[in-house]
């Protein structure tokens, strides 16, 4: 099985006439068994379509169209506009937000996670590049266009949670070529505050079957990997867990941002040090190397793999 | 973006909370005449965005406005910690019989602000947590629900604070929180917060830090403010060669070829994207490489932007050669970033082949990119080579040309 999504996931574009998200749909649309995207929402573009995918004013037409509840949107709007658009998807019984836009102030994201937990529903990202179930659907930007994901994603054990877009990719690539495919890959986004945080995805991918290791993409800033190790901990998970530490220069830099907007040295808990502490002592393995992580990865699960 | 002292005493101003009748000026005559305005004895406050300024000889005391003058003259002339002051604030010395704690910040893991106050000021508040935590209120407070006084008055209660002061700290606690949010700050601080003879509160220092992403629709106050667009005010100043980099980047509003960071190395360094950029960064180093700068390509920047970052970092003296580096691509294309960084070495008159270590960007548009790259015998790799692997050979090369 898969986390979060699966092949009968039906979800809608927020913002589809853009020109990044005319490639989503299309990239979309193409990969796997192909993403089952109902509609599209653009203000004043009703009546259109984008590769056959018929564009609504807005999300509640969508929903009417479609005839039955939807249950998932991928937002692509400028940062003005998100918070409009995330709070249209929710009151429209979406369930899972894919939020791809960067630089919406944390303010508005705060405001989206709560109304979201209000309504029992879930934030990916925001900037971030969304899901992907190996051969089977990807709903957002991640891996690219279809031939381009199926080289580096393939199915198997591994569940994959990432601050970094590009870097879910290319820690996806460098497992499937050592054999080890994934349950599902999550771009999570590297703003600091996000709507699903690696401790918060954790009790998904404990409850699914597939799924047997994971292996995390991480910078500094933030307490998020604290929160991950105290969800560890606290919970018994059985799933073995590595980590990569990206951003160790930064340990010399406070105060000076880099990559990410969430990525700063503010405080001693911020550093990559202090981090990598934390993981360790919740029996996470830091990797050094990216190329180092398959290897980890099967020493944890035995020979089983 | 942090703000100064005396905006940030301005911003609590404008919020209704009460400060004292200082002054700020960059000019010593000027501080004299505050200072004379005030009539008493007067505190000179260096204005720079770094910590440790009364210990560097920023803060001093002044009995008359003659002394007020010749302390912000050398006040003025301080550096402090890398920064020049950009001005000074001439402030009463007020007299304080007890000094508070109040401040709002992000709980990035609760994801909701949280509200902290203490009857114990003065101090950085992270010390007295560790040594007297149960005199730390702390509340968080919901993003959608509008703020409550009873939420400040609750806080307030916690640290056994009562009487009058508990009620006239309240709209004090509550009008922060309300400017915490309505103002996109990241950071909104008092400290100390003081309590004068006759009750009353009035606030001695203040720190706040604005959300960048949320300038723009705080255009207004920051124009009264003063505060000029192209201000970033990291943690140290923007060098020429990295207002060099901004430019390049606001080229086009296509991608980014950008976030350039100087580095005193001689590999000069064009990487991508965000989490790439990093791990290329600490793999160039891991390997005993000493990095030019730090940058970050990403969301398909044209050939012209491309090659404006190339050649900014193969012009940085000192530069021998450039590692062209990107994890795995999914819409920037491959092909592009090559004709880019081909186009910087030829527009320069550097032979491709000599000048890019290596080429390492997998993904979109690989086959039509290593084509070019075949055509001007620059090495390049595919995704079988780690980035580690890529920044290994980056600085075997460079520092084969050092030898």
């Amino acid at each position: 099985m898969s986390i979060l999504v699966d092949a009968d996931t039906t979800f809608i574009v927020q913002g589809i006439t853009g020109r990044e998200a005319v490639n989503l749909t299309r990239e979309c649309l193409d990969y796997g068994a192909g993403a089952k995207i109902v509609g599209g929402v653009t203000p004043g573009r009703k009546g259109r379509d984008v590769h056959g995918v018929p564009v609504f004013d807005t999300v509640a037409q969508a929903v009417e169209h479609h005839g039955a509840p939807i249950k998932g949107s991928v937002v692509t709007v400028p940062p003005a506009f998100t918070k409009d658009a995330m709070f249209e998807a929710i009151e429209n019984g979406v369930e899972l937000i894919v939020i791809v836009t960067e630089r919406i102030p944390r303010g508005d994201v705060a405001q989206m996670v709560e109304l979201a937990t209000m309504r029992g529903a879930r934030i990916i990202g925001p900037n971030c590049l969304g899901i992907i179930v190996p051969d089977v659907i990807k709903m957002g930007g991640i891996g690219g266009p279809a031939k381009d994901a199926a080289k580096s994603y393939s199915p198997g054990p591994v569940g994959v949670i990432s601050r970094s877009g590009g870097m879910t990719t290319e820690m996806s690539s460098t497992l499937t070529a050592a054999g080890l495919g994934q349950s599902t890959a999550v771009s999570i986004g590297g703003d600091a505050i996000i709507g699903s945080s690696y401790a918060e995805l954790m009790p998904l991918f404990d409850a699914d079957e597939q799924t047997q290791a994971i292996v995390i993409y991480t910078e500094p800033g933030g307490r998020m990997e604290a929160q991950l190790a105290e969800y560890v901990h606290d919970s018994g998970s059985k799933l073995p867990i590595v980590a990569f530490m990206a951003g160790r220069f930064m340990d010399e830099m406070p105060g000076m941002s880099f990559g990410h907007a969430g990525t700063i040295v503010e405080g001693k808990e911020d550093t990559a040090t202090e981090k990598i502490a934390r993981l360790a002592e919740a029996g996470i393995t830091v990797a050094e190397r990216i190329e180092d992580i398959p290897g980890l990865v099967r020493e944890k699960l035995g020979v089983a793999v | 973006m942090r703000f100064f002292e005396f905006e940030a005493r301005e911003v609590i101003k404008r919020a209704g909370i009460p400060v004292t009748e200082y002054g700020f000026t960059t000019d010593p005559a000027e501080a004299r005449t505050i200072a004379e305005r005030i009539g008493g004895p007067t505190v000179i406050k260096s204005q720079v965005l770094t910590g440790g300024r009364m210990k560097a000889g920023g803060v001093k005391f002044a009995d008359t406005p003659e002394e007020a003058e010749s302390h912000a003259r050398d006040i003025l002339a301080l550096e402090i910690g890398g920064h020049m002051p950009r001005g000074v604030l001439v402030d009463p010395k007020a007299e304080v019989e007890q000094e508070y704690y109040a401040g709002v910040v992000w709980d990035g893991t609760r994801k909701q602000p949280v509200m902290i106050f203490s009857p114990v000021g003065g101090i950085d508040i992270e010390q007295v947590a560790e040594e007297q935590p149960e005199a730390v209120g702390r509340r968080h407070f919901s993003n959608i629900l509008p703020f409550s006084e009873f939420q400040a008055k609750e806080v307030i209660a916690s640290t056994g604070v009562t009487g009058s002061a508990l009620n006239k700290l309240v709209p004090i606690l509550t009008r922060l929180a309300r400017l915490f949010v309505e103002n996109d700050m990241v950071l909104a601080e008092i400290n100390p917060l003081g309590r004068l003879a006759d009750g009353s509160f009035v606030a001695l220092d203040a720190h706040m830090d604005i959300e960048n992403e949320a300038r723009g629709r705080n255009a207004k106050l920051l124009k009264d403010l003063g505060v000029g667009d192209e201000e970033t005010r990291q943690a140290r100043e923007a060098t020429e060669f990295e207002l060099a980099g901004e430019a390049v980047d606001g080229m086009s509003h296509r991608g980014v070829a950008g976030n350039v960071t100087e580095f005193d190395g001689n590999l000069g360094l064009v990487i991508g994207a965000g989490g790439g950029s990093l791990t290329l960064f600490d793999a160039v180093r891991a390997h005993g490489g000493k990095p030019a700068n730090y940058c970050e390509i990403g969301g398909n920047p044209d050939v012209a932007k491309t090659a404006g970052l190339a050649k900014l970092v193969l012009q940085k003296p000192g530069v021998d050669k450039i590692a062209v580096m990107m994890s795995i691509v999914s819409n920037t294309r491959v092909d592009i970033v090559a004709r880019g960084v081909i186009k910087a070495c030829l527009d320069l008159g550097f032979d491709p082949a000599e000048k890019i270590a290596i080429f390492r960007i997998p993904g979109a548009w690989e086959e039509e990119g290593f084509k070019i790259l075949e055509h001007y015998g620059v090495e390049y790799a595919d995704r079988s080579v780690s980035l580690n692997e890529a920044a290994r050979r980056a600085v075997e090369k460079i520092q084969g040309v050092a030898a």
